[in-house]
C-alpha cells in the first residue's frame, strides 16, 4: 500500500479527458436539436475547459489558474440564468423548443 | 496508521453513526408527535409501550408492511430513484461533523468525526444543493400536477432560503477563518458559553436568520407550504406509499438533525461545556470523552426542540410572503451581517 | 489508487457526455450533465483543487443544473422529434467529433514537460486562493460581481411578463 500515495498518474490524461470533453460538448451544439440541449453542450464545452485549466494550475502550482475557473463558474453561472430566461421568452413565442423552427426571425 | 487501520475504523463509525442517526430520526418522528400533541392539549402516541416510546418501532414495521402502489405514467427510473436522492443526501452531510473532542486512536486521526476535512462546512452546503434533486425530480416524476406544482414550489423555495443560510454563517467563517468545522468549534472553547459565537461572537442576527432559513430550508412550518396536506394534497410525495414515502419522511428529519448539528457547531460551541472551566472536567478518559458528546447532543435536542415548538405555534407562510420574505428580507440582512462583522473584525484588529 | 479514481470518474464523464448526446428526451440529457458535473468535481479534488471541487457541486450541480432542470419541467417540450435535418446532423457530427478530438490530442501527446499527478503532491487551500483572489486579481472579483448582478437584472427583465399577455401575476 505504499504506492497509494506516490501512484503516478500522467496529466496528459487528464488533459485528453478535456479535450474529449470539450469535442463532445461543440457536437451536441452543432447535431442537438431541442434548444436547451444545445444550451447544455454549451455548459459541457465551458467545463472540459475548466479541467484543462485546473490540470495546468496543477502542472505549475500556479493559484492564478484555479481563479481562472472560478472567473468561469461565475460566468457560466450568470450566462446559464440570462440564457434560461431567454429560452422561457422564446418558447413564450413560439410554443416550441426544436431549433428547427425557431431559426427564423419572422414567422 | 496504515490505510487499512484508517478504512477499517472509518467502517466503524460510519455504521454506528448511520444507526444512531436512523435512530435519531424515528425518534425525532415520536418527539414531535409528543411535543405537538403536548401543545395542542392532548397525549401524543402514549399506548405502545411506556410514554408511547415503542411507537417508532411500530411505524417502521407499517412502512415496510403496507403495500407499495407505483402509479401508471410515472416516469419509472426518476420516480424509483429521488426518494433514495432525498434520503442518502440527508445522511452523508452527517459524515463531517465532529459530534466530540478530537481523540485519536490508533487508526483514527479524529473518533468522534468521520471525515475531517479543511471544507467541512461547504461540503454540508454542497450537499443539501444537492438534496433539491429528490423534491424536483419526484414531483416530475409523479405525473401528477399537484406533485409538480408542490415540487416546484418546494425546490424554488429550498434554492432561495440557501443563499440566505450559507450567506448568515459567512460572519462565522470570517471569525474563524476556515471551514474547518473542528477548527471552528475549537476557536469557541475559550470561556464557555460567553465565547460561543453566539455570544461572545456576536453573531446572534446571523443565528436568527440561520433559523429561519433552515425552517425553510427543510419545508418545515412556518414554510410548509408545498407540502401541507390542506394546500397541495401533499405536494411532491402524494404519489409515493409505504417505503418510498418513509425515505421522504425520514429524509426531512434527516435533514433537520443535520441542520440542528451545523447550527450547534456553529453558532453554540459545539462540543463545549457552557461553564467552561469552571467545573474541572474528570480525570477518567472514558467519561472525559463522554463529557463533550453529552452536551452536543444536549444542543442538538434544544434545537429541535425549537424546530417542533415553532411547528406547534405558528401558522403558516403563504407561498408569495415565504418567497418575499426569503429574497428580500433575509437576504439583505445576512449580507448587512457580513459587512457588520467584517468591520467590527477589522476595527478590532486594530 | 489514483489511477483505480482516475479511470472510474473520467469514466462517468465520458458516459455521461455521450449519454447527453444519445438521449432524446432532455431530462435525461441534463441529469447526464449532472453526472459529468459531479464526476469532474472529484476528478479536480484528485488534482487538489478542493474549493473548486466543493463550488463545482454546489454552483454548478447544485444551482446552474437545478435552473435547467426547472426550465425543462416548466416547459414540458418533451422529445426531440427525428427530421431529416438531424439525421443528417448526426452522420456529420459523431466524425467531426472524433476528427476535433484526434487534432488535440496529437497536440496534447506531442506536448514536452507535462508532469504527473499524484495524490502526496498536497492540496491548494482556501487561504492561498483568498490570498491571490483578493489581493492581486481583485478588480476581476469586483467586476464579475457586477456581471451577476447585470444577469440578475436582465433574467428578472426578460422572465417578467410584458403588458401584452393576457393574465398578470401580482408582481407589485
Amino acid at each position: 500500500m505504499s504506492s497509494f500515495l506516490t501512484q503516478e498518474v500522467p496529466l496528459s490524461w487528464y488533459l485528453l479527458l478535456s479535450a474529449a470533453l470539450f469535442s463532445l460538448g461543440v457536437v451536441g451544439f452543432l447535431i442537438k436539436r431541442n434548444l436547451i440541449t444545445v444550451f447544455m453542450s454549451i455548459e459541457l464545452m465551458l467545463n472540459g475547459v475548466n479541467l484543462s485549466f485546473v490540470t495546468f494550475a496543477h502542472q505549475w502550482h500556479a493559484v492564478k489558474g484555479q481563479i481562472f475557473v472560478f472567473f468561469v463558474m461565475m460566468v457560466a453561472a450568470a450566462e446559464a440564468a440570462v440564457g434560461l430566461a431567454i429560452i422561457i421568452a422564446v418558447f413564450r413565442a413560439r410554443a416550441t423548443l426544436a431549433v428547427d423552427r425557431i431559426d427564423l426571425m419572422k414567422l | 496508521m496504515t490505510i487499512l487501520q484508517f478504512l477499517l475504523w472509518s467502517l466503524l463509525k460510519v455504521a454506528v453513526v448511520t444507526v444512531v442517526m436512523l435512530l435519531g430520526v424515528a425518534y425525532t418522528v415520536l418527539l414531535e408527535r409528543k411535543l405537538v400533541g403536548r401543545i395542542q392539549n392532548r397525549w401524543g402516541p402514549s399506548r405502545v409501550g411506556p410514554f408511547g416510546l415503542l411507537q417508532p418501532l411500530v411505524d417502521g414495521a407499517k412502512s415496510f408492511l403496507k403495500e407499495d402502489i407505483i402509479p401508471t405514467g410515472v416516469y419509472r427510473p426518476l420516480y424509483l430513484i429521488a426518494p433514495m436522492i432525498a434520503l442518502g443526501c440527508a445522511l452523508i452531510s452527517i459524515a463531517v461533523v465532529p459530534f466530540g473532542e478530537p481523540v485519536s486512536v490508533a487508526g483514527s486521526p479524529h473518533l468522534f468525526q468521520i471525515a475531517d476535512v479543511n471544507i467541512g462546512l461547504l461540503v454540508i452546503l454542497g450537499v443539501t444543493s444537492i438534496g433539491v434533486y429528490g423534491i424536483a425530480l419526484a414531483g416530475w416524476s409523479s405525473n401528477n400536477k399537484y406533485s409538480l406544482l408542490g415540487a416546484l414550489r418546494s425546490s424554488a423555495q429550498m434554492v432561495s432560503y440557501e443563499l440566505a443560510l450559507g450567506l448568515s454563517l459567512v460572519g462565522v467563517v470570517l471569525r474563524a477563518g476556515t471551514f474547518n468545522l473542528r477548527l471552528i468549534v475549537e476557536q469557541q472553547s475559550a470561556q464557555g458559553m460567553l465565547s460561543w459565537n453566539l455570544f461572545g461572537g456576536m453573531q446572534f442576527v446571523a443565528f436568527f436568520i440561520y433559523l429561519m432559513a433552515a425552517y425553510a430550508e427543510t419545508n418545515r412550518s412556518p414554510f410548509d407550504l408545498p407540502e401541507a396536506e390542506s394546500e397541495l394534497t401533499g405536494g411532491y410525495h402524494t404519489e409515493y406509499s409505504s417505503m418510498k414515502f418513509a425515505m421522504f419522511f425520514m429524509a426531512e428529519y434527516a435533514n433537520m438533525i443535520t441542520v440542528g448539528c451545523v447550527a450547534t457547531l456553529l453558532f453554540l460551541g459545539g462540543w463545549t461545556s457552557p461553564f467552561g472551566d469552571l467545573i474541572p472536567p474528570p480525570q477518567n478518559i472514558f467519561v472525559h470523552s463522554l463529557f463533550p458528546i453529552f452536551w452536543f447532543v444536549l444542543k442538538v435536542f434544544s434545537f429541535l426542540f425549537l424546530y417542533v415548538w415553532v411547528r406547534g405555534t405558528l401558522p403558516r407562510f403563504r407561498y408569495d410572503q415565504l418567497m418575499n420574505f426569503g429574497w428580500r428580507w433575509l437576504m439583505p440582512l445576512a449580507i448587512l451581517n457580513i459587512v457588520a462583522t467584517s468591520l467590527w473584525l477589522a476595527y478590532a484588529k486594530n | 489508487m489514483h489511477l483505480i479514481f482516475f479511470i472510474v470518474f473520467a469514466g462517468f464523464c465520458l458516459a455521461g457526455a455521450i449519454n447527453l448526446l444519445l438521449q432524446s428526451h432532455p431530462i435525461n440529457s441534463a441529469l447526464s450533465l449532472i453526472v459529468v458535473m459531479t464526476s469532474l468535481a472529484v476528478l479536480y479534488l484528485l488534482l487538489g483543487a478542493e474549493f473548486l471541487a466543493i463550488a463545482q457541486v454546489i454552483v454548478y450541480a447544485g444551482a446552474i443544473m437545478v435552473l435547467f432542470t426547472f426550465v425543462v419541467m416548466l416547459l414540458n417540450a418533451g422529445r426531440e422529434d427525428r427530421t431529416l435535418g438531424s439525421r443528417a446532423a448526426l452522420r456529420i457530427g459523431f466524425p467531426a467529433a472524433v476528427a476535433i478530438l484526434a487534432l488535440i490530442a496529437t497536440v496534447i501527446l506531442h506536448a514536452q514537460g507535462l508532469g504527473v499527478a499524484r495524490l502526496s503532491d498536497g492540496i491548494t487551500t482556501t487561504e492561498e486562493l483568498s490570498a491571490v483572489l483578493f489581493t492581486k486579481l481583485l478588480l476581476p472579483f469586483e467586476v464579475t460581481s457586477v456581471l451577476i448582478l447585470i444577469a440578475i437584472r436582465g433574467a428578472v427583465a426578460l422572465a417578467s411578463h410584458d403588458g401584452s399577455k393576457a393574465e398578470r401575476t401580482g408582481d407589485r
